[in-house]
């Protein structure tokens, strides 16, 4: 093992905890969606991508678009607006299209979803080129801040705080309250649920709102970090899927958990092992299926 | 002879004569386009007849690619060099789609096909950090050698080599559908469990049609490297696995053509909209979502279905095809018009 310092290994360690919270919001989105819908939700990458493009345009073009070039819509209103545009875009998605395809096989939804993602990321790609755009952190969290052994921007420290609180409230919702009960009772019989008065098919555009919501939010905290670029997403999800065949999708606790440990792992491995940090995931998956083919936390499908 | 069989003949012919009329029709974009037709057929007799859906078939076509194509740069020469490249290719494939394919039948429904999306990452981040890959630039000039004594740098004689080759992979496929082990991959699509209940470790016969199929994308991977004499990232990429879902769900998942006009759709729709660049992206995807929404049997699917609808309007009232998959009936005839619907 080669010689590593504390504190590159801090660091590092830093930057794969904060990958994995975007890990743990996205495959917990994933797994709400798949509980209730039970499709994959491959436009998720791209409703990713689509609220970061939304905060970044919000930022620095809708001003000169509307001729005041003055006015901007900053972090804090697009961490609420965004979200909320890219969830009422899913919905209209889910009420038009996907709503014809749950009587038939679960492929048919992920190829919808999919052909969703290709229409959004070449748009995107149209509009706005391939370059990434930079998006200024918020005034109030730019500079570093002293943790005790390294210093990390506050912008940094604010996503881990943000999407630890999102996971741990997402958590609540559907695990301790009254509503969460009704979504739970939805997986399991949504027929018998129609029958206790509730109106089902609206959960279930709910539901899928709420969870491209989580997308939303993750997108937006992701435009300071990463470059905006109409493939932010698409790559994310590619390992965000690994994440989610380790920790299974019967879970909400379990998706958060292995999301934020497989970005600790992936931060491990670039300090040990750097070639190996792009795929380390994905062979952890393959190991994952070797020993525990149903997943760590997961129920068979 | 079947009346399918009477039509890839036909086609055949017709692909033929393509060299003798210049000017109808480039003779590379026929040689694309059975390259990607195989390529899809492979595809098809995973998702179409087995009823897998896979996004790993890149890796598949490239890593045959790549291995074909390193093979010819160096033993290019050799007058052994191409069919020992060829086959070592296919092989390639094979190992990888075995391991693969291994892996991910572990897993059902949805979460096979997240695992074979996640694995062909590896191949993909490999392709990029080998370096007899070429890494970000691939693989160019790759010498076509010679078959047998037979020059394959005259592109009319590299066309009828590929036009063999294509029709041997095509009537292989079509050879495994309907062989008795095809009839029980349908029997797998369409109820595993009842599969199993009759004594058929499903698990051996899935890995096995994905090995095939691995197989099959691989030789058509191995082929398109020697035709176009390059093999690039994009090979490997998540975007060439897509495509080829496209392809066959355009043309008909479970058709025997399907796959071959779906190829024929796709190349033709990018060669014709090269000049809109980035708003190719987003056609693919309206195709997506037009053939998943209003058209699941895609072109070659619904003729089938109009011609049979037709056939069977005298008789009196015809049962009703979409039987629930508990009572669907194995079938001992093939089907394979039927789409995936297990």
């Amino acid at each position: 093992m080669p010689d590593i310092s504390f504190q590159a290994l801090m660091a590092q360690l830093t930057i794969g905890l904060i990958g994995g919270c975007f890990y743990a919001m996205l495959s917990m989105g994933l797994a709400i969606i798949f509980g209730l819908l039970n499709i994959i939700n491959f436009t998720h990458g791209a409703q990713f991508m689509m609220a970061a493009f939304l905060a970044w345009i919000g930022l620095t073009q809708i001003g000169p678009w509307l001729g005041y070039p003055e006015f901007q819509v900053n972090f804090w209103a697009a961490l609420l607006i965004a979200p909320v545009l890219v969830a009422l875009f899913g919905m209209a998605i889910e009420r038009t299209l996907l709503r014809r395809l749950y009587h038939l096989d679960h492929l048919y939804g992920l190829l919808l979803t999919f052909g969703v993602a290709l229409v959004m990321e070449g748009g995107f790609r149209y509009a706005f080129g391939v370059s990434g755009q930079g998006y200024e952190p918020p005034e109030l969290l730019q500079g570093p801040v002293d943790i005790g052994f390294m210093l990390l921007p506050k912008y940094r420290l604010f996503v881990v705080a943000a999407s630890l609180v999102l996971c741990l409230a997402t958590w609540y919702l559907f695990e301790r309250t009254k509503l969460g009960a009704y979504l739970r009772a939805g997986t399991e019989n949504p027929r018998l649920l129609q029958a206790f008065g509730i109106n089902v098919p609206v959960m279930i555009t709910l539901t899928y709102g709420f969870g491209v919501a989580l997308a939303g939010i993750a997108g937006v905290l992701a435009a300071p970090i990463m470059q905006v670029t109409p493939l932010m997403g698409g790559n994310l999800l590619n390992i965000v899927f690994a994440v989610v065949v380790i920790g299974g999708l019967g879970s909400i606790l379990g998706s958060m958990v292995t999301g934020l440990a497989l970005g600790l792992i992936e931060g491990l491995t670039k300090v040990i092992y750097p070639e190996a940090s792009t795929v380390v995931v994905f062979v952890i998956m393959a190991g994952a299926l070797l020993l525990r083919p149903a997943g760590l936390f997961g129920r068979e499908v | 002879m079947s009346t399918t069989l009477r039509i890839f003949c036909l086609l055949a012919a017709a692909a033929a004569a393509v060299p003798f009329v210049p000017g109808l029709i480039y003779p590379v974009f026929v040689m694309k386009v059975m390259c990607y037709g195989l390529f899809a057929c492979a595809f098809n007799l995973l998702l179409g007849f087995t009823g897998l859906v896979s996004f790993s078939h890149a890796a598949f076509l490239g890593s045959a690619g790549y291995v074909t194509g390193a093979l010819m740069i160096r033993f290019g020469a050799h007058p052994l060099g191409m069919p020992a490249a060829f086959v070592l290719g296919v092989a390639a494939a094979v190992a990888v789609g075995f391991a693969i394919g291994g892996l991910a039948i572990r897993r059902r429904g949805i979460y096979f096909a997240m695992i074979t999306l996640a694995l062909s990452q590896i191949v993909y981040f490999l392709a990029v950090q080998f370096r007899w890959t070429g890494g970000e630039d691939g693989l160019q000039g790759i010498p076509r050698g010679s078959l047998f004594g037979l020059d394959l740098t005259s592109d009319t004689t590299m066309y009828y080599v590929t036009l063999a080759l294509f029709a041997a992979g095509f009537l292989f496929v079509y050879r495994v559908v309907h062989s008795p082990f095809g009839q029980i991959l349908q029997a797998v699509r369409d109820n595993e469990a009842r599969a199993t209940s009759l004594g058929y470790d499903t698990d051996r016969f899935k890995l096995l049609a994905f090995v095939l199929s691995a197989g099959v994308a691989g030789y058509a991977g191995a082929l398109k490297a020697l035709v176009f004499q390059l093999v690039s990232l994009n090979d490997v990429s998540l975007h060439t696995s897509t495509e080829v879902v496209l392809m066959t769900l355009l043309g008909g998942v479970g058709t025997i053509f399907g796959p071959l006009l779906g190829a024929a759709l796709v190349v033709g729709l990018q060669n014709y909209l090269a000049t809109i660049g980035d708003l190719v992206t987003v056609v693919i995807g309206l195709i997506f979502i037009v053939c998943v929404s209003f058209f699941r049997r895609g072109v070659v699917g619904e003729v089938l279905h109009l011609v049979r609808r037709r056939a069977e309007r005298p008789s009196e009232a015809a049962p009703e095809r979409a039987e629930p998959a508990h009572r669907a009936p194995i079938p001992t005839v093939p089907a394979p018009e039927k789409a995936v619907q297990a």
